[in-house]
């Protein structure tokens, strides 16, 4: 490939700079996407397509802070699964994107580097934590991006930006070199600006690898045809994802996405998941008690920087990880490190677990009645402002309220905008059964061809 | 001890299991490699690795459970254990808790005190190892060596069935016997492939509830388990009769010193917060893979003890010194198929065999034909027990056959009685006044003229033969 693809690409990323979305600096970029252009394989299916990444996923071309001070500088010395496909792919990985430290987070306010701000309206956050990535996709600085999931930080963002953000089935893809937040529910995931660019990417990461024990041993996914209708599908409508007090304007554009999937020949019909209202509370039980641990690698003795101030091994622990972790983070490890805690286990962490049971039966129960899919609103608002829910944490996480769910029932599901409100993008979100990313993938080609995304709702 | 006190103790035995790589990676478990040469993102804990279990250690493990008659699961689930310590990379050790690989064992061994005992296995599970703290390398700071870090380690938790320091001892050296002859350890404490923690407690005779106990760490040589054990029962019977109770905690043990003290609070009562494993789905373990680790078991030691008293007529004693190891007792087993008598061989191999090997790391160097010909030499009459056991020299330094190398350094016995005659007639000669008492009753000087045809003969008159020639002799 000649250079001037490359220069091209490293051009709009830079020209999308105010967004703070990038945390890879300009001349890092560019010299890194000119060598990796010259060594791409022109037979590869992605090849010349330029995909930022993360900043939780390792890369070896870049550093891999995880939006945290404590990981400032790290370079990894390896690559992720997903990053090794998709450079065999012939894609070019152009830089890494901001996001919540840890991935902890809903407004990409979290990061050690600044916010990121929303494409279309800079005072209103782009979701998290995968905001960096969905901003630059929403802005048009690359066409694709990865991201990656633990309760909603693909879907929620690319709703919030008004892109296409898939969640893949729990394993699917490898999370081999994604950085661990909560590895119950963890799974990378990717932004397109159209489903046939989110999708194509998936496919080219998903697949079995022996370095994670918990990926499937599948072959990649296989991308299903544009669907000429949607005759023989059944979708449900979750009441419980239409509460009364739902943002008038989301509900109308759901209401009208609804309408084009009955067009187009789908049987729709309303069910119910009775146990939804406590998915939220279990994923802020489950998904800090996973991080509490996974988090306690950083310790400030094999890598990451030191802070002053440690006379001995505990001091040590405490200033690196008191300076070194932000608010919300050390927020989450100590609820972690409390419902972990015996005495409390019982009460907090094993209930967690009954109560996720309960949820993916909800799930199984209504595939069992011949439902095939499920359509709901992403969240339940469009982009707020900045700082809006910064001084309410539990306000932040009922932006999750609606995309906790796949994650904790490890179902695949994807947000594609469906309409606006005063010009904000409002996201509707399909959940497919496990490892039928095909069939959620058809359904969504069908609804993006003739949903009215940019007018408002 | 005073007779009013009992002991009860339980071990709890780290081993590590014999593999190429570690648990959860590729990475060698080789001894003795620079430090933190032998690792890779997953034992280093870098940030986005995943572990990925070893097939062969989890082979290995089963086969450890089986051969300690465990119920194996055939759903078992890893945990986290979590605690801060710089050598434990991640911040936690994957273990397995609530769900172990197996549990409800026995272990049969001879108790110095009260013969075969069965003691209880309460659970047999897999984990990683920890890194290795080196303090005393550098000055004010401490080194980490991560070579260790991962590698795969089975721990078996006996039930408190034990009731002495020595009794302990016998177990754990049973143990260790049993999980050598299986193949899946080296069990070497001074490498620490084999790690032991002990639960000790105190009651006074004829209760029946157990007590508060303590763990006893830091034993790490065989020779310091009684001495360890022994000194913290004292402790405990001495507070306690002394008006005081015991406190619950750690006791290190300072070989040194052969003192205990309590570990720092600092260091304890850690709340390990364990829950299951996340980046790995639960062991499922199929009724083919674990029949195929069964087929893998050697015959054990008890098996092979109780099959040589049955086909062997041996002493149960001689039985267990014999099958004590693998190597010693298929070496026994080739003498005995090459014609060797069993008894004599099992005395032979005893002795004289086991002798030589000590002193050539661990080698038999006497192939099993050469000393069944050799038990033949002997038995026949050819070679006295003596001249035997030079021969037994000869041939474990230079080899060979044992009646050439008789016949070449002259030990062949003479069991002509005419040269024997001569020899005896020789020796009453010259004892004139010996011969006088002996004709008047003084008959135990038999041994003192048998001693003198020997050593006029130096060695080669056949005992027997020379006997009955003196017999004959003095009663005429």
């Amino acid at each position: 490939m000649s250079d001037a693809p490359a220069k091209a690409v490293a051009d709009r990323l830079v020209k999308a700079k105010r967004l703070n979305a990038l945390l890879t600096p300009p001349k890092d970029l560019r010299k890194s996407l000119s060598a990796q252009a010259a060594a791409a394989r022109p037979t590869g299916v992605l090849y010349g397509m330029p995909v930022a990444v993360k900043d939780n996923i390792c890369t070896l071309e870049f550093t891999t802070s995880c939006g945290s001070r404590i990981l400032e500088g790290y370079r990894s010395p390896y690559e992720a699964t997903a990053v090794a496909k998709l450079k065999a792919a012939g894609a070019l990985i152009a830089g890494k994107t901001n996001c919540d430290e840890f991935a902890m987070g809903s407004s990409t306010e979290h990061s050690a580097y600044g916010r990121v701000l929303h494409p279309l309206d800079k005072t209103r956050v782009p979701g998290g934590s995968s905001g960096g990535s969905a901003a630059l996709v929403a802005a048009g600085a690359v066409p694709a991006a990865l991201g990656s999931e633990t309760g909603g930080s693909v879907r929620q963002p690319a709703a919030f930006c008004g892109v296409v953000g898939i969640k893949p089935t729990y394993g699917r893809v490898s999370r081999w070199g994604l950085v661990a937040f909560g590895s119950s529910l963890d799974q990378i995931g990717v932004f397109g600006r159209s489903v046939h660019d989110a999708a194509r990417v998936l496919s080219v990461i998903s697949g079995r690898d022996p370095r994670d024990a918990t990926c499937e041993d599948r072959d990649p996914l296989r991308l299903p045809t544009v669907p000429e209708s949607l005759q023989g599908f059944v979708i449900g409508l979750p009441r419980e994802y239409f509460p009364a007090e739902l943002d008038p304007a989301v509900r109308r554009a759901c209401d009208r996405a609804v309408r084009h999937l009955k067009d187009l020949g789908a049987s729709v019909r309303e069910v119910s998941l009775p146990h939804t209202p406590y998915a939220v509370p279990t994923y802020y039980v489950i998904a800090p008690a996973e991080a509490s641990s996974n988090l306690a690698r950083y310790d400030g003795v094999r890598y990451g920087p030191r802070f002053d101030g440690h006379a001995d091994v505990r001091s040590l622990y405490r200033t690196t990880r008191g300076q070194g972790f932000g608010p919300e983070v050390r927020r989450r490890i100590l609820v972690g490190t409390y419902v972990l805690s015996s005495g409390y286990y019982d009460a907090y962490y094993r209930r967690a677990q009954q109560m996720r049971s309960l949820i993916a039966q909800d799930f199984r129960n209504v595939w069992d009645r011949g439902v095939d899919l499920l359509f709901t609103p992403t969240v339940p608002t469009p982009a707020f402002k900045a700082g809006e829910k910064l001084a309410d944490p539990i306000a932040m996480y009922m932006s999750d309220v609606f995309t906790v769910t796949a994650n904790l029932a490890g179902l695949p599901a994807m947000s594609l905008p469906i309409g606006r409100v005063k010009g904000l993008p409002i996201g509707g979100q399909l959940i497919g059964q496990a490892f039928l990313e095909d069939e959620m993938i058809e359904a969504a080609y069908a609804l993006e061809r003739v949903v009215p995304a940019t007018d408002e709702a | 001890m005073p007779p009013a006190w009992e002991t009860i103790i339980g071990l709890e035995t780290h081993v590590q299991l014999r593999t190429k790589s570690k648990m959860f990676c590729g990475c060698s478990t080789a001894f003795g490699a620079p430090p933190n040469t032998q690792v890779c993102p997953v034992c280093l804990g870098l940030p986005g690795a995943l572990p990925a279990p070893n097939g062969a250690a989890i082979g290995l493990a089963v086969r450890g459970a089986l051969a300690l008659g465990c119920t194996v699961h055939p759903k078992s689930i890893f945990a986290r254990k979590n605690y801060f310590y710089p050598d434990l990379p991640k911040g936690y050790q994957i273990s397995q808790f609530d769900q172990p690989l197996a549990t409800s064992g026995t272990l049969s061994f001879l108790s110095p005190e009260r013969g075969i005992i069965n003691a209880g296995v309460v659970r047999l599970h897999l984990e990683e190892d920890a890194g290795k703290s080196i303090h005393d390398r550098f000055a004010k700071a401490t080194a980490v060596d991560l070579n260790r870090s991962g590698v795969p380690l089975i721990e078996i938790v006996g039930g408190p069935d034990l009731r002495s320091p020595a009794e302990a001892r016998a177990y754990l050296l049973t143990l260790k016997q049993l999980l050598e002859y299986i193949g899946i350890s080296d069990c070497d404490m001074e490498k620490g492939s084999l790690r032991v923690d002990a639960n000790v407690s105190v009651r006074r005779a004829g209760e029946t509830a157990l007590n508060t106990r303590t763990e006893v760490k830091n034993i790490n040589s065989f020779a310091f388990v009684e001495k360890a054990l022994t000194v913290e029962r004292d402790r405990q019977i001495a507070l306690v009769e002394s008006g005081g109770s015991v406190t619950q905690q750690t006791m290190l043990y300072d070989s040194r010193e052969n003192t205990v003290r309590p570990q720092r609070s600092k260091e304890e009562s850690h709340d390990y917060r364990y829950f299951p494993e996340p980046d790995l789905p639960p062991l499922v373990l199929t009724p083919e893979f674990v029949a195929e680790q069964q087929s893998e078991l050697p015959e054990l030691p008890a098996q092979k003890r109780e099959r040589f008293v049955a086909s062997y007529a041996l002493s149960r004693e001689h039985a267990a010194v014999v099958t004590n190891s693998r190597a010693v007792a298929d070496y026994y087993e080739n003498v005995v198929r090459a014609g060797g008598e069993p008894q004599a061989a099992a005395n032979w191999v005893m002795t004289e065999a086991l002798a030589d090997a000590k002193d050539y790391q661990d080698q038999l160097r006497v192939a099993p034909g050469a000393l069944a010909q050799l038990i033949a030499l002997v038995k026949g009459g050819t070679l006295s027990h003596q001249a035997a056991k030079k021969v037994f020299g000869e041939v474990a330094a230079k080899g060979g056959d044992p009646r050439t190398i008789a016949e070449s350094l002259g030990l062949i016995q003479v069991g002509d009685s005419n040269v024997v005659s001569g020899w005896v007639t020789d020796v009453l000669g010259a004892h004139a006044p010996e011969v006088g008492r002996y004709k008047n009753g003084e008959t135990k000087l038999m041994a003192f003229f048998l001693g003198q045809v020997m050593r006029a003969s130096k060695g080669k008159a056949d005992p027997k033969l020379a006997q009955r020639v003196l017999e004959e002799k003095l009663a005429s």
